[in-house]
């Protein structure tokens, strides 16, 4: 039996894990600085100024926003899909916004950071807007609408390789950002994501009420007041949202979209009350680990995050398809 | 009031409901009877705006139904569905305070008032000595009370319940019925569709009979209950004679 003191508690810890992390991935990278090296830059000027404030700090802002964007938009699409096996990734709204943005980046290597932004929306949208016609026609279970969004992703994956291989001069940038990294951000991304949180984040809130009784099924739903196609409709165009700008910041990251909520559910149950902000808190303690390590593990050498956390996520996505035993 | 103008509804080409005007009576427990497909939970649905009309259209207290904002149709009437999702480690409590959304803030916030009626709902159907225990282990029966207690602290005029019965062993049933008599005797408008017609005829005071999407006939049990009736509708040979305790029709088969 759950008390109410239970979630204030991990939410205590959560919060302090993503603080922890946040001040270790200050200390990490291919450069050695001195602990007191950096706290004198952070707090005056020094000598490492562009490394700390310019690079490793917006790095670590940036991390916690796309991963608390990630994490978010995954809940709200199993929240409303009412499928543990959906999330941005997964559904091919990830590869539509990156395939979106590639394909401005191949023709427009200079293309500004709101191109680019609106550009990989619209591939979102257009994308979820695919799979949401499928679904509605065919009315899949969630074990199939998780094979037709694979597939969508997949083909839409494709569509990036396509334009990579035929492009080959243009392919380095866009390389780079779509394998889902934090590599060369800077603050010039960092309000575009915290921006967009500190609109969706209320948003998300008020959602939370109403996605607990769809809950219920439609048909109650409805005679409690609550249109679920609107309410549907609404709690997926801010995953898109969501998604899409995490992507334009930080290229596809594969899972967290998956995991973050998954990890949600089991510490803090199945009120979306709780679901969204740990959510949010997961998926930017996942990726702050992941770029924390992906910078760390063999500096000057540097990973992707994208590939850690397919490294982690892609095992889970399995053990999760193992319980779904229906076809 | 609630009444329907000329209802048509179809899924696809399959026509359910033709052409049906009917008018349900204020205050009183109306009971729709008939053989399995007639389209009496689909007429339900269309009561309780949940499918839409075709042709015609619903109207309550002469408004069509369209004019009502989606909050404020729920604070107007309640459906129960005969089939009854419940959400995973969801606990009574909770369960019934759903109940409440019509009313509620925006973020989803209970006020004082919101939180007394949770309360009386519960006490009422007898769950609050289980308000924190999860709905999913209770047995059927008191399962069934969490859902009429969320239905009741949505607190409409209009009561919907969808074969609310279905599921439960007799003793509940009645207990099931007393309930809706209850909510009567407060001076609501229940209107469920039944499948046991002697409880139809016993607690409700109203009848309304269908067959192929069209009411065949309406009235008092009394009037509308005859072994005609039984073999037109139901394909049944019965006998229906007095209940002996009260007094109400009701109807053996051989």
């Amino acid at each position: 039996m759950k008390t109410m003191k239970l979630p204030s508690l991990y939410f205590f810890i959560l919060s302090s894990l993503v603080l922890l992390f946040a001040i270790t991935s200050l200390f990490v990278g291919a450069s050695d600085i001195s602990i007191a090296d950096i706290i004198h830059t952070l707090f005056e000027q020094g000598e490492y100024d562009f490394i700390i404030n310019q690079y490793r700090l917006p790095r670590i802002f940036l991390a916690l926003g796309v991963g608390a964007g990630l994490g978010l938009s995954g809940a709200l699409i199993q929240g409303v899909i009412r499928n543990p096996l959906a999330s941005p990734d997964l559904m091919g709204i990830s590869a539509g916004a990156g395939l979106a943005a590639t394909t401005l980046l191949v023709f427009y290597a200079a293309a500004p950071v709101y191109l680019l932004l609106l550009t990989a929306l619209s591939g979102g949208l257009i994308a979820a807007a695919i799979i949401l016609f499928i679904a509605y026609k065919t009315r899949p279970t969630p074990m199939r609408l998780a094979l037709i969004g694979i597939a969508i992703s997949t083909f839409l994956s494709s569509g990036i390789d396509f334009l990579m291989i035929v492009n080959p001069i243009e392919i380095n940038t866009a390389m780079v950002w779509l394998t889902g990294s934090l590599w060369g951000r800077n603050w010039t991304q960092v309000p575009l994501i915290w921006g967009t949180l500190a609109v969706i984040i209320p948003f998300a809130f008020w959602l939370a009420w109403r996605l607990d009784v769809m809950g219920l099924g439609e048909d109650c739903a409805t005679s409690l007041g609550i249109r679920p196609s609107k309410l549907q409709l609404m709690a997926l165009l801010t995953a898109v949202i969501l998604a899409s700008i995490s992507v334009a910041v930080a290229g596809t990251i594969a899972f967290i979209g998956l995991l973050a909520p998954h990890l949600a559910r089991m510490l803090f149950g199945h009120h979306h009350k709780y679901l969204i902000p740990s959510s949010a808190l997961l998926g930017g303690l996942m990726l702050i680990i992941a770029d924390t390590l992906a910078r760390g593990l063999q500096p000057p050498l540097e990973l992707p995050a994208g590939v850690l956390t397919s490294l982690i996520g892609a095992p889970y996505f399995i053990f999760l398809l193992q319980r779904y035993k229906a076809w | 009031m609630i009444s329907t103008e000329n209802l048509t509804i179809a899924y696809g080409d399959k026509v359910i409901i033709n052409d049906l005007n009917l008018t349900l009576q204020k205050g009183k427990i109306t009971a729709l009877i008939g053989p399995n497909g007639c389209g009496k939970s689909t007429l339900l649905k269309a009561l309780a705006r949940i499918n839409k009309a075709n042709a015609g259209q619903v109207l309550l207290n002469n408004q069509p139904l369209s004019s009502y904002a989606d909050k404020q149709l729920a604070q107007q009437m309640s459906l129960l569905p005969q089939i009854l999702i419940t959400p995973e480690g969801i606990t009574v409590q909770r369960l019934v305070e759903y109940g409440r959304s019509p009313y509620i803030s925006h973020w989803g916030k209970l006020g004082d008032q919101d939180k007394n009626i949770v309360s009386a709902a519960m006490q009422e159907t007898q769950v609050s000595e289980f308000s924190t225990q999860a709905v999913e282990s209770l047995s059927g029966g008191q399962r069934q009370r969490a859902w009429i207690a969320m239905i009741l602290a949505q607190d409409t005029d209009i009561i919907m319940l969808d074969e609310p019965t279905t599921y439960l062993d007799l003793s509940h049933q009645i207990e099931l019925m007393k309930l809706m008599q209850a909510m009567k005797d407060k001076g609501k408008t229940v209107i469920v569709v039944l499948h046991d017609l002697n409880q139809a005829c016993r607690y409700s005071d109203h009848l309304v009979v269908m067959k192929e999407g069209a009411v065949i006939a309406e009235g008092e049990p009394e009037e509308v209950f005859t072994e005609q009736l039984l073999r037109d509708v139901f394909s049944l040979e019965a006998k229906v004679i007095k209940d002996p305790i009260a007094n109400t029709p009701m109807c053996v088969a051989y």
